[in-house]
């Protein structure tokens, strides 16, 4: 039998039934990696971390009814290299646990040996900006995966993983999930504990689920949220059962479409699709309304400010000193300097300098502190349509997946694959990217649902009934 | 030509909090160098810092000791630099909403008072700790993320003389509140002063130098005095004073240039994304004013008021909370009827003795019972001066009661006129050349024969008494 193929919850149900086991699903999953991961390239494979080696690791390995879980390589995971895909990072085998794996683990879950694909320190929308080589599309192998979390989404997607965790700052999780035809979550900022994810963008960052199906979803987001204090910025608001949100049920649901969201630039296949699934949710009895985000042109300049401005500070600690890569130098600036020089790609080199510029003296007020404000603005866009509204509803992505290299050369084009995510994170609101259709030529088109912070619940309500009346999500890709 | 010299002090301080500022990790000074490091403070990827609420309150508490207004409203910036002590190469800091601003502290200058501004007070983590070796340096985690509080003057000091006053005066206030151990030498308490000098009467501020790397407040005092003539030469020479930061170099008694950066530094302060704001309650702040204990400048005006000490006295004795406690206790209670006395006591031979231990004056094994008792002896002429100084130490050293080490040591005075006539009937007979001169007007034939007499009595007679018995004595012969 091909467990690999099974959803989360199937699995758990089958080992509850003792109709399989840990091991079974695991050696299952192997031979599924080792015949197709060639292609897909969505595990990083370091040196010391060949398919013979154990897999996985926990704590809690007996634990019956869990199933393992992939995990992107940002996300600390003690006695296993956590490089962000970065050469900078090389060989950095974290000393601890991020909260999140610490959360598996009570949960008995094991966690895979093989650390997911992403663009460099999550600086991407394609997974090409990677140490180890881009990660490919399953289907479309001549196609990105979107990014940053491509391997994530590309190795749920192919069957290479049961589930697996990504993180999203302007899309990351969304976006490939999109790409690949997989279900996507970025939580509500501070739902999930940032503790043990490497830093990209701190007030955006977030931990979520990347999953075959919106209950997976849901199974997870109840074992990796909640308050923790080694996060300030974590949140003590209690966390509801989302097991229980899955309800196939969208009557009276009042969803808005932000008009800003359907102009030049979507894809028309892309729009057609999209309008199909929300006619789809008012059939089952939720009604549309087209609403105004007004400040949504600034998301993407406000984004790429801030953003930048807080990685050029977060990556300012790798410098060959503690850990990771060190070049050579015969003085500690010329170490330094050879060290980041060598140590980061294009891409991160490029943020770094764009934000230590915008926090400059003379130039913050002008761009950093601007954008801190027009972000409070964006913020408020959502505050009111939220008066009237249960979620919002947008396309994922202006358009399907790309093909591989077709953006690399214009950085601009790339930020822009993310206009519709990134508001989001600006705003610190929970959305998921659903499957809910493909393009002519065979690309899978998402479906972002958004809704008021700390309403994921809203999310899976209306997610669960489309997916429960559709069957985008069932739809496997040949590798 | 004259000029008006304007220094402006920057105070680093340890809070001695248990644990360091954002993370768990124990604050102790002097550990194995790595042995008080965990992810957070060693900055590793991914850790976070969790502020140490106590370091708020003991911020909070030396802020209102200084007279600063706390904010209601404060946060922590990133200030971004390369360097291998600072393992996140960003310090946690506080930019442009501090915890506190405009305060003063009063210092007082030859009995005059000066009102200090205090421009503000903010919380900050500190760095590690570089060793150079010949060929390597190392770096040494344990102080990074012990928190900092950091105090800015206004610049209204004009004399070095000025600086060590208000930085005793901000030492001794500190340590009043418990929240610092102020110590130069382990390194809680650094400082470092912005100098410059303007001709007398001008309004704007002469060019500036920054001063480091002073180790104590001798030091400071030092380095000041060299900027000054080193900074007056070059203007009467016409010449432009350099911005910089200049090194005190204990050793040659000189300050000179620090290896120049390149470029100026930017530090791309920003709101740190890692910590929420901290909003402060007026409750909380009142809550916190509560336990701010008398502060040695009330303490010195009270003691000039209440046991008639002198400025200098006074300030001697409050130096320390604990010392001022002790010797709070000693005048209370002295029931002698020259409270001049136990003054006296306290700040000579006493302060002595802990000056020469390096502690307070309470922390001698003394009770102020006992002290009280010694110089209750002395008033009493039970002792003389000079023993009673022999029985303090030992009463140091042993923690006995003065009395019994007296007794012990045969060292109570002999005042009783029935047993010293003996002993001057006996000198008078045997020294009749001195009693003639003395009797012919030379006064110094009178210390003579007293002296002779102590010697009789191997040091215990009353010299006091000895020499009006003798006199006495002689002149009705």
């Amino acid at each position: 039998m091909e467990l690999y193929k099974l959803t989360a919850h199937e699995l758990i149900k089958k080992l509850k039934n003792k109709e399989t086991s840990a091991q079974e699903i695991l050696s299952s999953l192997t031979i599924r990696i080792k015949e197709i991961d060639s292609k897909v390239n969505g595990y990083v494979r370091r040196s010391k971390e060949n398919m013979d080696s154990p897999l996985v690791r926990s704590e809690n390995d007996s634990h019956s009814g869990t199933v393992p879980i992939s995990v992107k390589d940002n996300i600390c995971t003690e006695g296993l290299n956590t490089e962000c895909c970065s050469k900078i990072l090389g060989g950095f085998n974290p000393p601890y646990d991020a909260t999140v794996i610490k959360k598996l683990k009570e949960a008995g879950m094991p966690i895979f040996g093989l650390k997911t694909n992403m663009d460099e320190f999550a600086f991407g929308s394609s997974t090409e900006n990677s140490s180890f080589g881009p990660t490919h599309n399953p289907w479309n192998l001549e196609c990105v995966p979107g990014g940053s979390s491509g391997g994530s989404a590309a190795v749920v997607s192919a069957d290479e993983a049961i589930w697996a965790l990504g993180s999203d700052t302007g899309g990351s999780i969304r976006q490939p999930a999109a790409f690949c035809g997989v279900v996507g979550l970025k939580p509500t900022y501070g739902r999930v504990s940032r503790y043990g994810l490497i830093a990209f963008a701190s007030s955006l960052d977030q931990i979520g689920p990347i999953t075959k199906d919106v209950e997976d979803c849901a199974l997870l987001m109840n074992i990796i949220s909640g308050y923790d204090p080694n996060d300030s910025t974590s949140s003590d608001t209690d966390v509801p059962d989302y097991a229980k949100a899955l309800v196939n049920d969208v009557k009276g649901i009042k969803i808005g479409i932000p008009k800003e969201y359907f102009v030049q630039g979507l894809d028309p296949e892309v729009k057609s699709i999209i309008e199909e699934a929300i006619n789809k949710l008012k059939t089952l009895g939720a009604s549309s309304k087209e609403v105004s985000l007004p400040h949504t042109q600034y998301a993407v300049p406000v984004y790429y400010i801030i953003a930048t401005a807080e990685a050029s500070s977060n990556l300012a600690r790798f410098d060959g000193v503690q850990y990771g890569f060190r070049s050579g130098g015969l003085t500690l600036i010329e170490m330094y300097k050879k060290t980041r020089q060598e140590g980061f790609g294009e891409e991160a080199k490029r943020r770094i300098i764009l934000g230590a510029f915008s926090l400059s003296h003379g130039y913050y007020d002008a761009y950093y502190l601007r954008a801190l404000k027009v972000r409070t603005l964006i913020k408020q866009d959502f505050d009111a349509v939220f008066k009237d509204f249960d979620c919002i509803i947008t396309p994922t992505s202006p358009t399907a997946a790309f093909k591989i290299g077709e953006k690399v050369a214009d950085p601009l084009k790339m930020y822009l694959s993310d206009i519709y995510t990134i508001s989001v994170n600006l705003a610190g609101l929970p959305a998921v990217s659903i499957p809910c259709g493909f393009t002519k030529k065979g690309l899978p088109v998402g479906l972002q649902i958004l809704a008021k912070p700390f309403n994921e619940e809203m999310l899976f309500r209306v997610a669960h009934t489309y997916e429960e009346n559709s069957e985008w999500h069932k739809m496997k890709p040949k590798v | 030509m004259e000029y008006e010299v304007v220094i402006g002090l920057e105070v680093h301080l340890h809070l001695n909090t248990k644990t360091k500022a954002f993370c768990g990790c124990k604050a102790e000074f002097g550990k194995e160098p790595n042995t008080q490091v965990c992810p957070v403070c060693l900055g590793f990827p991914g850790s976070l810092p969790v502020f140490n609420k106590t370091v708020l309150d003991y911020a909070i508490k030396a802020a209102l000791a200084l007279n600063c207004k706390v904010q209601e409203y404060t946060k922590f910036d990133r200030k971004n630099y390369f360097y291998p002590d600072l393992p996140k190469n960003y310090q946690i800091s506080q930019y442009d909403l501090p915890l506190s601003k405009e305060g003063f502290l009063d210092i007082d200058l030859d009995g005059k008072n000066k009102r200090i501004g205090i421009t503000r007070v903010h919380m900050e983590e500190d760095a590690g700790k570089l060793i150079h070796r010949e060929k390597v340096s190392l770096v040494d985690f344990n102080r990074t993320g012990i928190p900092l509080l950091e105090i800015v003057s206004d610049p209204h000091l004009n004399s070095p003389q000025e600086a060590y006053e208000y930085l005793s005066t901000l030492k001794s206030t500190i340590q009043y509140l418990d929240v610092s151990d102020c110590d130069m030498e382990k390194g809680s308490l650094r400082c470092d002063a912005n100098i410059s000098l303007r001709k007398a009467g001008e309004k704007e501020l002469g060019r500036k130098t920054e001063l480091k790397n002073m180790n104590s407040f001798k030091a400071v005092k030092g380095a000041l005095s060299f900027e000054i003539q080193r900074q007056e030469g070059l203007l009467d020479e016409g010449k432009n004073i350099v911005q910089e930061t200049r090194l005190w170099d204990p050793g040659a008694q000189e300050t000179a240039p620090m290896r120049a950066k390149e470029g100026a530094q930017d530090y791309r302060y920003f709101p740190e994304p890692d910590l929420p704001p901290l909003i402060i309650s007026k409750e909380k702040i009142e809550e916190i004013r509560k336990t701010i204990p008398e502060l040695p400048k009330q303490k010195f005006l009270r003691f000039i008021k209440d046991y008639g000490l002198s400025a200098y006295d006074a300030k001697i004795l409050v130096a320390s909370k604990k010392g001022a406690d002790f010797a709070e206790e000693c005048m209370r209670e002295y029931r002698g009827s020259d409270k001049k006395m136990i003054v006296n006591w306290l700040i000579g031979p006493v302060s002595s003795e802990a000056n020469a231990k390096n502690c307070a004056i309470s922390d001698l094994k003394v009770a102020a019972k006992d002290l009280i008792e010694l110089v209750g002896f002395i008033e009493k002429d039970e002792i003389s001066n000079l023993s009673a100084k022999v029985v303090l130490t030992e009463m140091i050293n042993s923690g006995l009661p003065a009395l019994k080490i007296m007794k012990e040591n045969n060292l109570i005075q002999i005042s009783d006129a029935k047993a010293l006539n003996a002993i001057i009937e006996e000198v008078i007979k045997e020294n009749e050349k001195s009693v003639n001169d003395f009797k012919s007007g030379k006064e110094a034939a009178l210390m003579f024969l007293v002296g002779q007499a102590m010697k009789k009595s191997a040091g215990k007679a009353n010299p006091k008494t000895v020499k009006k018995m003798i006199k006495g004595r002689l002149a009705n012969a």
